[in-house]
């Protein structure tokens, strides 16, 4: 049944509807699959019960006749920052270690509403801060990826890891992710798979642990472009328990995929052509470049003049909004308590707190907490705001000229586990091209462009006006189209 | 603008991160790395612009006055909130004494 693994959201839809096989051989493909995969570290725990007992209800309402949702018979992995009732969510920390959540979150809930089953929940970058996945509590997560003629442990990026490497890896057609300075789009990148942020506001916060509450997104990853779309629209629409919420129907966006872009006006930001960026990402811009002119699509050139301020804006930002969320974490009502001997309660929460995080939160709180202090809130946090309004405002002129962007995912090709660990900066450095469509809440997306020398596979971003994920998605799929990216990784896990 | 080890020792009392003499030489050169990064934000000409608080503009919404209209956000689920208490006694979570 291993063919099975191998496909996609749609082909697995359509062959459940179909009759092809059934939702219940797809779900014992996929578990035998993550079975024998713990070597990649992508799961932190699994569920292969969950996956089954959807996959029955699948069947059952098959052979009953009823009506199939948009992901019916597909078993996806959760990252495990999503609250999953009755299924321990850690955010890949000690401190939410046992965690075991009484309610669902909105995104998971609809996916399970939708058809889908959850095969377990995938490792990230602790409460999602990092981009290498090695900021886990349970250990870094393997790429499925390796340089040709090497053995190296490779990172998939971060901090949606775990959902990067089991997708990449055909342990799962796809996964859910969450994207607050580029999680979803760098991890699919570096692993050669698509991942879209939507617009702020289209999927619901309530149920994900929070990091940066003005950024965090969900979103799809998936192996193409239309099981993104697909999945998208299963995950989004209206919450009323979230209060950023956009209120507005969800779009039919796999049905209206086109890759004809006749009339439409590709921007390419000068701005993103930068020192230190791989020549092969470069080499693949320009591909890319031509794909979409070939495409019908008018290529012009744009300016975003306050792109490498993004940046350290949202190094203030980020931090900033995490201080604040994380001090929940206090040993009172759920999760770590560590209490010395004749503690008092002050003493338990900081005790409880240097236990449970590791060092990178402890890092970005730390920062967070000095920038919102009395005396350098304005001179930090208030002209990260403004700089924020800045980046925002180039976006808004850009799309006088173009409908939508081009440019690198990131800066380079994955790179070694261990290789950026002591330098936290320039780990941060790897989101430059990513931030920015965070910081304005815009759409987009990282579609697989092609292999670097070394075998490794490099992607392009797509970032588009607000609320045209239509647009994102469109210019993704004539890339698709054109790259022919078949290449998936020599299985040797 | 750097941070010296009495600043971090602070800034972790505020933060309630209980950090010992190493974890503080640690992390004194780690912050000031980054703020030595950030620092450039000073060098953006912000005159006149608004601080951004919403990348879309939202009004904010008010739900009907209706007592548990969202089982799921209202009230009468004592147990399910203390499910994950470290210490739950007697309906309430547990903490350290706090009065002398």
């Amino acid at each position: 049944m291993s063919e099975l693994t191998q496909l996609g959201v749609q082909a697995i839809r359509d062959g459940v509807a179909g009759g092809t096989f059934t939702a219940r051989e797809v779900a014992e493909a996929c578990n035998a699959a993550v079975a024998d995969a713990a070597t990649l570290n992508a799961f932190i725990v699994t569920t292969p019960d969950h996956a089954l007992a959807a996959a029955d209800q699948v069947d059952a309402d098959r052979a009953a006749g009823r009506p199939l949702g948009l992901m019916a018979g597909v078993p996806i992995g959760m990252k495990d920052l999503f609250a999953t009732r009755g299924v321990q969510t850690t955010a890949a920390s000690h401190i939410l270690e046992g965690f075991t959540p009484q309610y669902e979150s909105t995104v998971s809930q609809r996916l399970w509403d939708a058809g889908a089953g959850m095969l377990g929940k995938l490792n990230l970058d602790q409460f999602a801060m990092g981009s290498s996945n090695e900021t886990s509590h349970f250990g870094d997560v393997v790429s499925p990826w390796r340089r040709s003629g090497s053995t190296a442990g490779l990172t998939p990026g971060g901090s949606s890891g775990g959902s990067s490497a089991a997708v990449a890896a055909r342990l799962a057609p796809a996964a859910t992710g969450t994207d607050t300075g580029g999680s979803i789009r760098q991890p699919a990148a570096l692993t050669g798979i698509c991942g879209i942020k939507p617009t702020y506001g289209r999927c619901s916060r309530w149920g994900i642990v929070a990091f940066a509450s003005s950024l965090d997104q969900a979103g799809p990853m998936a192996r193409n472009v239309t099981d993104c779309a697909l999945m998208l629209q299963a995950m989004g629409g209206f919450d009323p328990k979230d209060s950023t919420s956009l209120d507005l129907p969800v779009p039919d966006w796999s049905g209206a995929l086109d890759a004809n872009l006749a009339g439409k006006r590709v921007g390419i930001p000068r701005e993103y052509r930068m020192d230190g960026t791989d020549a092969a990402i470069l080499k693949a811009w320009d591909d890319g470049i031509g794909w979409l002119k070939d495409a019908g699509a008018e290529v012009v050139d744009i300016s975003l003049p306050h792109t490498e301020y993004a940046l350290p804006a949202y190094y203030i930002i980020a931090p900033a909004e995490a201080s604040s969320n994380l001090a929940r974490y206090d040993g009172v009502r759920y999760g770590l308590r560590d209490l010395p001997q004749g503690a008092n309660l002050q003493d338990m929460y900081a005790a409880t707190r240097a236990a449970g995080f590791g060092d990178e939160v402890k890092r970005r709180i730390l920062i967070g907490t000095y920038v919102l202090s009395a005396g350098y809130y304005d001179a930090y946090y208030t002209q990260a705001m403004k700089v924020r309004a800045l980046v925002a405002r180039d976006f808004a002129e850009a799309w006088d000229k173009c409908d939508v962007i081009l440019a690198p995912t990131a800066p380079t090709a994955a790179f070694a586990l261990g290789e950026k660990l002591s330098d936290p900066l320039a780990m941060y450095l790897g989101d430059v091209f990513s931030v920015p469509a965070s910081l304005a809440g815009l759409p987009a997306m990282s579609v697989p462009a092609g292999l670097d020398g070394a075998g490794l596979p490099l992607g392009l971003q797509l970032i588009g006006r607000p609320l045209d994920e239509q647009g994102v998605l469109n210019a993704a799929l004539a890339i698709e189209q054109r790259a022919g990216f078949t290449a998936q990784p020599d299985r040797w896990w | 603008m750097s941070v010296d080890k009495a600043t971090v020792a602070k800034i972790a009392s505020l933060a309630r991160l209980r950090m010992d003499d190493a974890a503080l030489d640690r992390m004194v050169p780690e912050l000031n790395q980054i703020l030595g990064f950030v620092e450039q934000l000073g060098q953006v000409d912000v005159t006149g612009v608004e601080p951004m608080t919403a990348v879309i503009a939202q009004s904010l919404r008010l739900r009907d006055d209706v007592v548990d209209a969202d089982p799921l956000t209202g009230g009468g689920v004592r147990d399910a909130v203390l499910a994950n208490a470290p210490a739950a006694e007697h309906g309430f979570f547990g903490v350290p004494k706090v009065i002398e």
